[in-house]
């Protein structure tokens, strides 16, 4: 709601200046979005009087002027005007002045005489579209005065930013309201006489949805003068508040809704026929708006209807056909009440927003419906003329809001301020807020005004007592409450130390958007139809992700493009896959590799990224969990990735997660400089974590025996090592592969692995035959079950 | 025989001082002290000799023996001492080049942020609760005293589904989700991703926000006003920055309060980021409404509570000086390693 300062101060009037007057409607929650110097434009524009005229003696159209402003020479300016004459007031745009239109008043030669200003009309001054000749001031401006100040425009234009439980003060009205209240000043109510009813002309008025229209106010008024003019004074008001004039009659409706906070309309009366229903719409009907728009309407819709066809779109817009135009003659005024939820989220369902379905919306006092036409017609009687009918009020009194009581307890005051109020304290600011107490026992009974539909229970009116109190006056009390401990359950790991590890290990954590485009996703997951969007941003932003890769790998490529050669990212969150049983929404933790591996240094070779760079990091995560064990690899195939390049990764033989090289298609696809190498593990089977369970220390040496096979290429580690587990069984302390070599000496198709083991007891020494024994049947178990050879 | 054990004292002085290296110095050592060196000889025929002269001159060729194994000793050092000087030399290197692989990643600056929001509310007993993002009407807006018609609906611009299902415009709907599964006294505070539907200068379509939730037997307003005042102080680092509360309006809080703190950028002067007016909106806040309580299964007779929630990217970049929101979701290195 934005507004003019000037109408507010006609109002209530404290004694404040603009910038405090602004910072006690923000403290009371009427937040003040920002405001306007209106008139700050025509600063420098000074009141002259011109004593005398001379001719131009090179252009007969140009006089010459001699103008008192007030200071000690007169200005000599030169003027094209015809009425420019010996003592005209006028307005003087003096040298540095900057008229609307970035026009600079400078110092000027017209024709060989110098000119020191500029003698200015409504138009160039864009006060009035005047422009015949200079603005003819009148007798008794002060020469010298500002213009601004003589014209009494200057004003101040505040914008407040209301909450929308706030619909009260959607008019001059109620801020004054609340003025009066937070600054203990007197509120002067502008004065609303019946008018006077000088024809019998009426319009019967039906009620057909009382249930949300349960008041229509309604008056005719004849033989209006469609074409006057509306007063400079209203215009200035309506434009502080951003409205822009229309005709007269137009222009009184916006008028006193913004005076009064009710909307109204006014109807061509003849165009109308029959008697005024209002009712819901009808399957099928339709209405073209004010704006010259068609809507179809649904039938949860309210209409304003005559005997043929719908007139309006009830609490929202006028309809074109009844709208007023410039050969109105007579017309038909409505102010109504319609319940608030029955016009909430039906202009937006239109794709409409207007003045009066923000009010609506909101709620607008039902009890101000026939002030409103009288104040309309008032206006309009004065402004436009004609004679009015008499009011047709119908009210359905089973549907008509009833008068709303509320109990406050002065305990619970207490219970939920933290402090206390003294009765006195809370009588007053409720009584000023305009509110009736009945006391008792406990505290009030507290009577609500209708023009406040946010206050409904006890806390509504407990916030009402603050509000005007203060918040800042009330204590801040130090948190107290019960010390209780909160469990940290040993066998989890927090998310945070996964985090953490992965950034000690060079990773940079991202946060992409959870929705990506469905192309992306479907070349990650082609089988996945995403989760889309009904209302996306863009395309690009239109899919829930099944997968964090998309993201990542859009990432990647940003930093590729500016020149990063080495890109390690991760980023948890959600990822919705959609299934039989509905979406799933998992928390996964997943990352991407890329480029170098070390940063350029003076001795670092400059080796790409590859998988085991990648396995490795996920390898020291897995760690983390004191189970590694328990995670293995598979080979596997996935969309997206590289068919050999692939493992799913299990924890305990159950899915955790993926690792792969992107496919090289894929890398194209996302416009990858270099080879990305991805992971995705579902964050929940990651955290379970073992609690160390301490095993005695063996006091006996540990052997170290080492042995070289030549084995097919297609057997893997994980066979080879788990199988030699099998075989050495508690003996085993530690098994490593410390190097597999292929080429010269070696058949194609085989690898030459070389083992490395760590054998020990815990109840005595090895003995060598021991040891040998469990190598020769360590060596046969591989040849029988693996193929393996020994290398000598 | 005295002149024989000098000329020998004296030609093994001789044979020391001449050995260049370590090798000659052990020669010279067989030669005169080894087990079948010249002194070892004149000691085994000492017996030769007449019973009485026998001590003095084992006395002399003993002395002599010690006289060169002194002298062998310290040659030996010096030797010793000249090779470790030589190896030293031989390894140094430039200490000032670049170690290896020094690389660290680190933590996004949100979520940094809210790592930091977290351990304060975790210190005071506060658990911390996740939900779902995809959420459903009732969760996010009806059990939340917003229903359809609100026209606080109008001030989310909610991302929605086919089913009704919405993406959560607030990390509110995990208030009502604790609530349904905890009896009082509740302590939670709920970090995530939240979403409307807004991209522009100011506003991403993602964002992320931290609520807390209080429900006890005796909370009050005054107890939100210690807490956030408390936070404020701690997160900024400051204990004399100004917060102050401002009446405002949110379906399910009531009382409600916007909170200000003084400008941070400007320590309440003035600037641009303040829009000149000292006050930075930080978060909003208030007593849980009754109906919010009430749809969750508790007595609001019995029990009040206090929630706020607050934007985290907002806090981030008041906390760093980061003055553009977009750089949150671009990911760019040069951003992200700002903050490691």
């Amino acid at each position: 709601m934005k507004f003019s300062e000037n109408w507010l101060r006609t109002w209530v009037n404290p004694e404040i200046k603009t910038d405090e007057l602004i910072s006690t409607l923000t403290m009371a929650g009427l937040e003040v979005d920002g405001f306007e110097n209106i008139g700050a434009e025509l600063e420098g524009i000074l009141v002259g009087l011109i004593e005398k005229t001379e001719q131009h003696p090179e252009a007969d159209k140009l006089q010459v002027c001699s103008v008192n402003v007030g200071a000690d020479e007169n200005l000599q300016i030169i003027c094209g005007a015809p009425n420019a004459r010996e003592g005209l007031k006028v307005a003087v745009a003096t040298i540095g002045c900057v008229l609307p239109g970035d026009f600079k008043i400078k110092k000027a030669k017209l024709r060989g005489v110098h000119s020191f200003g500029m003698l200015c009309s409504g138009k160039e001054l864009q006060i009035s579209d005047e422009h015949d000749g200079i603005m003819e001031l009148a007798e008794s401006a002060v020469i010298g005065e500002q213009l601004i100040d003589y014209l009494g425009m200057k004003d101040t234009a505040i914008d407040v930013d209301l909450t929308p439980n706030r619909g009260d003060c959607l008019g001059i009205k109620g801020i004054a309201t609340e003025v009066g209240v937070l600054t203990q000043t007197p509120v002067t109510q502008v004065e609303v006489k019946p008018a006077e009813v000088t024809i019998d002309d009426k319009v019967e008025v039906n009620l057909t949805a009382p249930e949300a229209n349960p008041r229509f106010v309604a008056r005719v008024i004849k033989n209006v003068n469609i074409n006057a003019e509306t007063p400079e004074w209203m215009k200035a008001r309506l434009l502080a508040s951003d409205i822009r004039s229309i005709d007269a009659v137009v222009d009184v409706t916006n008028y006193v809704m913004l005076e009064l906070g009710h909307p109204m309309h006014a109807f061509d009366l003849n165009n109308l026929n029959g008697a005024i229903e209002v009712r819901f719409a009808r399957e099928g009907e339709k209405l073209t708006l004010l704006d010259d728009q068609e809507i179809e309407l649904r039938t949860d819709t309210l209409v304003v209807a005559d005997d043929e066809k719908n007139l309006s779109l009830a609490g929202i817009m006028g309809g074109k056909y009844t709208g007023i135009n410039p050969d109105t003659k007579d017309l038909l005024l409505e102010a109504a009440h319609w319940d608030p939820v029955y016009i909430a989220g039906k202009a937006r369902s239109y794709g409409l927003h207007t003045d009066a379905s923000h009010r609506f919306e909101r709620g607008v006092d039902y009890n101000l419906s026939a002030e409103t036409i009288e104040r309309a017609t008032e206006l309009l009687l004065e402004i436009v003329g004609g004679q009015a009918g008499p009011l047709v009020d119908e009210i359905n009194q089973a549907h008509f809001p009833e008068s709303r009581s509320v109990k406050l307890r002065r305990a619970r005051i207490e219970r939920l301020l933290g402090i206390k109020l003294e009765d006195e304290q809370i009588e007053d600011i409720l009584t000023r807020l305009g509110m009736g107490l009945t006391s008792n026992e406990e505290g009030w009974l507290v009577e609500i005004p209708s023009r406040r539909f946010d206050i409904s229970i006890e806390a509504d009116l407990i916030e009402e007592l603050v509000r005007i109190y203060g918040y800042n006056k009330v204590p801040s009390r130090k948190p107290v409450s019960e010390m209780s401990m909160i469990r940290q359950p040993e066998n989890r790991l927090q998310r945070l130390q996964l985090t953490h590890a992965l950034a000690d290990r060079g990773y940079q954590e991202a946060i992409t958007y959870t929705f990506v485009d469905k192309d992306s996703q479907q070349l990650i997951d082609p089988e996945v139809e995403p989760l889309a969007l009904l209302n996306p941003i863009s395309s690009e932003l239109g899919v829930m992700r099944t997968s964090l890769w998309p993201g990542l790998l859009k990432s990647v490529e940003y930093n590729q493009k500016r020149q990063h050669d080495q890109v390690r990212l991760f980023e948890t969150g959600l990822k919705f896959v959609p299934g039989e049983d509905g979406l799933v929404q998992t928390p996964v933790i997943a990352g991407v590799i890329s480029g170098r591996r070390c940063a350029e240094n003076w001795e670092a070779a400059n080796e790409k990224v590859d998988f085991y760079d990648l396995k490795g990091d996920l390898e020291a995560i897995f760690k983390l969990t004191a189970a590694s064990e328990q995670f293995t690899f598979v080979a596997a195939q996935r969309d997206g990735l590289h068919p050999g390049q692939t493992a799913e990764i299990l924890r305990n033989g159950r899915n955790c997660g993926f690792i792969g090289k992107l496919h090289p298609q894929t890398q194209k696809e996302f416009d990858l400089d270099e080879a990305a190498y991805v992971f995705e593990l579902d964050l929940k089977r990651v955290l379970a974590r073992k609690i160390p369970d301490f095993s005695p220390l063996s006091k006996f040496p540990a052997i170290r025996r080492d042995l070289a096979i030549l084995i097919k290429e297609s057997v893997t580690s994980t066979q080879i090592v788990d199988l030699i587990g099998q075989t050495a069984k508690s003996w085993l302390n530690n098994i490593v592969i410390f190097d597999i070599y292929r080429g010269k000496g070696i058949e194609p198709g085989y690898k030459s692995v070389a083992i490395g083991f760590t054998l020990q007891r815990s109840d005595r020494t090895f003995k060598e035959a021991e040891i040998n024994k469990t190598m020769e049947r360590i060596i046969s178990v591989l040849s029988d079950k693996l193929g393996a050879v020994l290398r000598e | 025989m005295s002149n024989m054990i000098d000329e020998l004292l004296n030609r093994g002085l001789e044979a020391v001082s001449n050995a260049s290296d370590l090798q000659q110095l052990e020669q010279v050592k067989v030669e005169f002290l080894g087990k079948k060196g010249e002194l070892t000889q004149q000691l085994k025929s000492l017996g030769k000799l007449a019973p009485e002269e026998r001590p003095v001159v084992g006395a002399a060729i003993n002395k002599v023996k010690k006289t060169i194994q002194a002298e062998l000793d310290s040659q030996k050092t010096k030797f010793e001492q000249a090779k470790i000087e030589a190896q030293l030399g031989s390894e140094s290197i430039d200490v000032t080049l670049a170690g290896r692989r020094s690389e660290m990643g680190g933590i996004h600056p949100v979520n940094r942020t809210l790592e930091r929001i977290i351990n304060y509310f975790v210190q005071i007993g506060f658990g911390v609760e996740e939900g779902p993002e995809v959420e459903d009407d009732y969760h996010n807006f009806e059990a939340l005293n917003i229903p359809g018609h609100h026209p606080a609906r109008a001030m989310h611009d909610t991302f929605y589904f086919g089913n009704g299902d919405l993406l959560r415009t607030h990390t509110s709907p995990v208030q009502i989700r604790t609530m349904e599964k905890t009896a009082p006294p509740v302590r939670i505070i709920a970090p995530g991703r939240v979403y409307r539907c807004d991209s522009d200068l100011t506003h991403t379509p993602m964002f992320h926000q931290v609520e807390a939730l209080l429900v006890d037997k005796t909370t009050s307003f005054a107890d939100l006003k210690g807490v956030l005042d408390e936070f404020l102080k701690h997160f900024f680092e400051n204990d004399n920055l100004a917060v102050r509360f401002r009446p405002s309006y949110f379906p399910f809080t009531e009382p409600s309060a916007e909170v200000d703190i003084e400008c941070v950028m400007c320590s309440g002067k003035g600037c641009r980021v303040c829009s000149h007016t000292g006050w930075l909106e930080i978060l909003g806040s208030g007593m849980v409404h009754p109906n919010v309580l009430e749809s969750a299964g508790i007595d609001s007779e019995e029990y009040t509570g206090y929630a706020f929630g607050m934007g985290v990217e907002r806090m981030t970049m008041l906390r760093y000086g980061v003055n553009d929101l977009r750089l949150f979701f671009e990911n760019d290195l040069r951003f992200l390693k700002q903050f490691n």
